[in-house]
C-alpha cells in the first residue's frame, strides 16, 4: 500500500451466505480526507463500511486499512484503531450517557477526565444522567460523535450519520468532521444523497450493485 | 483480562439494576413455577420435602435460560454489538465478565427461591442451609456454561428456542449434581463426592470458555 493511503481494496468481495453485498470494490483512499459514499438501498454502503471496520471478513480479493490486511491480518487490532458510528445508535440504552462513556472509556484505557470536555463539545453537558433511551435521534447521534471523539480514532466510519439530525444539527456536525479531518483523522460515511454541505467538500463515491460506479476524486 | 472481566461485569450489573428485569420479571416467575410445584405435588409435606431439591434445580434451570438470554440482549440493539467490538475488548475477559454478572444475578434468585422452596415446600432449614455452598457451586457452573451457550446463539434467529435445546447436555450433569448433593444435605449423607464433581465441572466450563469465547463471538 503506497504511504499516506489508509484504504486500500482491490477487487475486494464479501458475502453473506452466499450473497455478494460487495462484489468487487477497488478504492483508495488517503490519510486525512473524508469521503463520503452514496449509493440506493441495498448498494452496499454499509457492508463496505463494515469491511473498512474489520466487522465482516473479506471473501475474496485484497484489502488494508490501516495498514491490516483485511485478509490476513488481525481484525481486532483493526477494531480497536477505527470509530463506528452506525445508524441505529450505538450504547446501551438502559446505561446513561455518563455511565456508557465511563465504560467506552475504560475499555479503551483512555482517562475518564475527558468525558466532560468532550460532552461539553458535542452539546450534550446538561444529559450526563439521563439514560440513553430517554435521548431524542439527534441526542444520541451527539452521543456517538462524543463516543468517537473520545475514542481518538485515526478511522471515523460514519453510517448514514445525517439520518434524523436537523438543520442546527447539519452544520454542527459539518464544523465537527472538518474539526478532526484537520487534526489528521480520515473520515469516511455513508449517504443516501450527495452530500450537500456549505463548508465541506468531500470525495464523493458511489456505490452500485456492491462496486464503486463512479469516483469523483 | 480481570480488567475487562470486572468492566463488563460492573456494566451487565448496572444494566441488571436498572432495568430490574431480574427482580420484577424474573424472580416472580422462578417463585410462581415453585408455588405451582408445590399445589402441584398436593398437600402433603413429606413429598414435598423428598421433591424440593429436584424441583428447585428445575426452577433454576428456567430461571437461568431466562437471565442466559437477557444476558446477550442487552448487547443485541442494533449497532451496540458493532460499538462494542470496536473497542477490541479481550473476549476472554468478556467471557469472565459476562460469567461473573450472570453468577451473581442467578445466586440473587437461587437465595430466593432457596427460601421459597423452606416456606413452601417444606425442605428443612438445617439441610437447605448445609446445601447452600453446592447451590451456590452448581449455580456458578451454569452461568459459565450458559455465558458460553448463549455466546453460541446470540444474535441468530431463533436464539429463545436453541438455547434450551443446546444447553440440555450441558446444564444435565450439573443439574444432577445439584440435586444429589442438595438431597444428600437433607440426609446427610455423602456430600463431597457431588461437590468434587460440581467444582470440576466449574473449572471445566470456565476453562473452555476463557478459550473458545473469542472464536465464538468471532463466528
Amino acid at each position: 500500500m503506497p504511504k499516506g493511503l489508509v484504504v486500500a481494496l482491490r477487487e475486494a468481495v464479501v458475502l453473506s451466505s452466499g450473497f455478494p453485498l460487495l462484489s468487487g470494490v477497488n478504492l483508495e483512499l488517503e490519510a486525512q480526507s473524508l469521503s463520503v459514499i452514496t449509493g440506493a438501498n441495498g448498494a452496499g454502503k454499509t457492508s463496505l463500511l463494515r469491511l473498512l471496520a474489520g466487522l465482516v471478513s473479506l471473501s475474496s480479493g485484497e484489502g488494508t486499512v490501516a495498514g491490516v490486511d483485511l485478509a490476513k491480518g488481525d481484525l481486532r487490532q483493526l477494531r480497536r484503531r477505527v470509530g463506528w458510528l452506525g445508524h441505529e445508535g450505538s450504547f446501551y440504552n438502559d446505561l446513561s450517557v455518563r455511565e456508557n462513556l465511563v465504560f467506552a472509556a475504560s475499555a479503551l484505557a483512555r482517562p475518564l477526565k475527558d468525558i466532560d470536555s468532550v460532552l461539553e463539545r458535542v452539546g450534550l453537558r446538561s444529559r450526563l444522567e439521563t439514560t440513553t433511551k430517554a435521548l431524542s435521534a439527534g441526542q444520541r447521534r451527539r452521543l456517538g460523535l462524543a463516543w468517537l471523539l473520545l475514542r481518538r480514532a485515526e478511522l471515523w466510519l460514519l453510517d448514514e450519520p445525517y439520518a434524523s439530525l436537523d438543520e442546527q444539527g447539519r452544520v454542527f456536525f459539518d464544523a465537527l468532521l472538518a474539526d478532526v479531518v484537520d487534526a489528521g483523522a480520515t473520515v469516511i460515511l455513508s449517504a443516501h444523497d450527495p452530500l450537500r454541505s456549505a463548508t465541506l467538500r468531500p470525495r464523493q463515491i458511489v456505490l452500485r450493485g456492491g462496486r464503486v460506479e463512479s469516483d469523483d476524486s | 483480562m480481570i480488567r475487562t472481566a470486572w468492566l463488563v461485569a460492573k456494566k451487565d450489573l448496572l444494566i441488571e439494576r436498572r432495568s430490574r428485569v431480574l427482580l420484577w420479571q424474573v424472580v416472580p416467575f422462578g417463585a410462581i413455577a415453585l408455588l405451582l410445584s408445590g399445589l402441584a405435588l398436593g398437600p402433603t409435606h413429606a413429598g414435598h420435602s423428598s421433591a424440593g431439591p429436584g424441583l428447585f434445580y428445575l426452577v433454576m434451570l428456567f430461571v437461568a435460560l431466562l437471565m442466559i438470554n437477557r444476558s446477550y440482549v442487552i448487547e443485541s440493539t442494533p449497532g451496540t454489538r458493532a460499538s462494542v467490538q470496536t473497542l477490541g475488548l479481550d473476549p476472554a475477559g468478556v467471557f469472565l465478565g459476562k460469567s461473573l454478572a450472570l453468577c451473581v444475578e442467578l445466586w440473587l434468585s437461587g437465595l430466593v427461591l432457596l427460601a421459597g422452596t423452606v416456606l413452601v415446600l417444606h425442605t428443612a432449614l438445617h439441610g437447605a442451609l448445609l446445601a447452600l455452598p453446592s447451590v451456590l457451586v452448581t449455580l456458578a457452573a451454569m452461568a459459565a456454561a450458559g455465558t458460553l451457550y448463549g455466546a453460541l446463539t446470540a444474535g441468530g434467529e431463533g436464539a429463545a428456542t436453541l438455547l434450551p435445546v443446546l444447553t440440555l447436555p450441558a446444564f444435565a450433569p450439573l443439574l444432577v449434581a445439584g440435586e444429589r448433593s442438595f438431597s444428600a444435605a437433607l440426609t446427610h449423607s455423602g456430600l463431597w463426592e457431588w461437590w468434587l464433581i460440581l467444582a470440576v465441572a466449574l473449572v471445566a466450563y470456565v476453562g473452555v470458555g476463557i478459550l473458545l469465547y473469542g472464536v465464538l463471538e468471532e463466528s
